[in-house]
């Protein structure tokens, strides 16, 4: 579904005979149009996002990264993925557990259920929870009258969050563990291991660098998502303001340098991710 | 010792993880998304087609699944050049370029927005070339296609990429050894046998460009009519406090998509029928 990154370990090349390649230019006019076509679209905004941060120097990119309101953004930011990350990672965990290691009925729909959010637009991901918790919602009356506030607040942005990025972990699991089997637990369980220490000692291990390429995802959609947390953030400074909308208001109020200076950070971000997913994925092959 | 040939095998610890994971799967995903369908909003059917018939909601779904699908098109094109440059050809810098296919996953999705906002309006780098040309893609229909493309290229590139790498030799030798020239072995033998994964590589860009917000809201202008995209008209009816009227569009998206989808998932299966 939309979302889901299969992983690709290092492609080998086929020895193909010599009446099937392309003639040399043939070959070299397709490789450098390709590289003209990933310039143009995924490096020059890349090179964009650099070059109008520092449009004004150093001092304006300095302060605008300094700024407190864009440093509370950047907690808020860093809080919302160390609370999501874990907690969709250990679901990630037990639903590929489950699904990988028995056998039952409607296992293929409870993959379907889960890759729902995959399927479902950012915005009415966040939605959905106002509707539930928001002034209006179905628990909207209680909640006020306990003095609780869950949207335009905290745990509003952590929900979406969690909703967002439900699937990453487990659908990078489910296929992995589908492919290792499940002969050495059952030989540890045989020979009298308990459940848990069979499950550190045999299952992790084996799937650590996989489980390691889902949480890298997790984190950098849990620390970029936009359009849900937006729904649900009420866009308050210093306080519900994550780094992405920080980078939407600077841009609204036309301070474009700083708002490219805050998208840089996230641009690390995202190239910091690279390198691992990367890293990761060569770890797993092996 | 216990008993632990079980129906479901010796392993432990399904009723804990099934359990587990049906609890957090309905708390975060199932609960919440019922709300759209049993709708605390107070819609009823005729309101709910009031606004599904609204010309500025037929509008922004006419935006919104038109530059989707020619994102979708021109990503099939472009992620199959691609793909088939990073499985059939060797050259420098190519563990390089191949991670750079990922950089939309991993880039938040209003990063890309501003940026490619300031590279075609007409002060941009590219934006101020075309100017003259009386070419405008900011804050037109071309400016979001072209933010869904960048959204949606790694998914036709991924899907293709290992398809190309276990397409089998021998039909393309055989085309190669009767004398077909190279590009009609490609036309004939290679193209058929990447149908579906191009269909499943498109299919995943189109539903992803469909519900695409942060990337397109800062290019598209949002002008009503024009360029307002079906999520930005859900977040415009949620500014306004217009719950039914969000949840209504939200239901026609949600149904639209899945609707297209299940065309899309049974084509699929009668060209992989078709094609052994």
């Amino acid at each position: 579904m939309a979302g889901s990154v299969p992983m690709t370990s290092g492609s080998s090349m086929n020895p193909r005979t010599r009446s099937m390649k392309e003639t040399s230019w043939v070959k070299w006019a397709l490789i450098g149009l390709a590289a003209l076509v990933l310039l143009w679209l995924i490096v020059l905004p890349l090179i964009v996002v650099i070059t109008e941060a520092l449009k004004q120097g150093w001092d304006v990119f300095l302060a605008a990264i300094v700024d407190p309101d864009a440093m509370s953004a950047l907690r808020l930011t860093l809080l919302v993925a160390v609370i999501t990350v874990p907690l969709n990672t250990i679901f990630g965990v037990a639903a590929a557990w489950a699904i990988t290691k028995f056998r039952f009925r409607g296992k293929q729909f409870l993959i379907t259920l889960i890759d729902l959010p995959f399927a479902v637009s950012p915005v009415i991901g966040g939605m959905i929870y106002v509707l539930v918790y928001g002034e209006h919602g179905w628990l909207g009356g209680w909640l006020d009258s306990h003095n609780i506030q869950i949207i335009f607040a905290l745990p509003g942005i952590i929900l979406a969050t969690l909703f967002i990025t439900f699937p990453f972990v487990a659908r990078e699991l489910i296929p992995l563990m589908e492919d290792q089997g499940q002969q050495e637990e059952e030989a540890a369980v045989t020979l009298g291991a308990k459940g848990w220490t069979v499950f550190w000692k045999i299952t992790l291990p084996n799937i650590k660098w996989g489980l390691l390429y889902g949480v890298i995802l997790c984190n950098a959609r849990a620390m970029g998502e936009f359009g849900a947390v937006s729904v649900v953030s009420g866009h308050i400074r210093g306080e519900t303001n994550t780094l992405p909308l920080h980078v939407e208001i600077l841009y609204n109020e036309y301070q474009f340098s700083a708002s490219f200076a805050v998208a840089s950070l996230l641009l690390v971000l995202a190239l910091v991710t690279l390198v691992l997913k990367g890293w990761f994925a060569r770890k797993n092959a092996h | 010792m216990k008993t632990i040939a079980t129906k479901r095998g010796v392993l432990p610890g399904f009723g804990l993880t099934m359990g587990y994971s049906v609890l957090y799967l309905s708390l975060v995903v199932l609960i919440p998304l019922s709300a759209l369908l049993l709708n605390s909003t107070g819609l009823t059917w005729g309101k709910f087609w009031d606004i599904a018939t609204d010309a500025r909601v037929l509008a922004s779904f006419k935006v919104s699944f038109l530059t989707a699908a020619a994102a979708g098109l021109i990503d099939a094109v472009l992620g199959l050049l691609l793909a088939w440059v990073l499985v059939r050809y060797d050259f420098p810098g190519k563990s390089i370029f191949d991670a750079m296919i990922d950089l939309p996953f991993a880039l938040p999705t209003a990063v890309a927005g501003v940026s490619l906002t300031a590279i075609y309006s007409d002060k941009g780098w590219i934006g101020s070339l075309l100017e003259p040309l009386g070419i405008q893609v900011a804050y037109t229909p071309i400016g979001i296609t072209l933010a869904l493309m960048f959204i949606g290229i790694p998914f036709v590139v991924r899907t293709v990429q290992p398809v190309l790498e276990e397409l089998e030799s021998e039909v393309e030798e055989a085309a190669a050894t009767l004398g077909s020239g190279r590009v009609r072995t490609f036309l004939v033998v290679v193209l058929p046998q990447l149908y579906p994964a191009l269909l499943t590589g498109f299919a995943l860009a189109f539903s992803r460009g469909i519900g695409e917000y942060g990337s397109v809201v800062f290019i598209s202008g949002n002008m009503p009519m024009k360029t307002e995209i079906a999520p930005l008209l859900i977040m415009s009816k949620l500014e306004q406090f217009d719950y039914a009227g969000a949840t209504a569009v939200a239901l026609l998206l949600l149904m639209i998509s899945f609707l297209l989808m299940l065309i899309i998932n049974t084509l699929q299966h009668r060209l992989r029928k078709t094609a052994r």
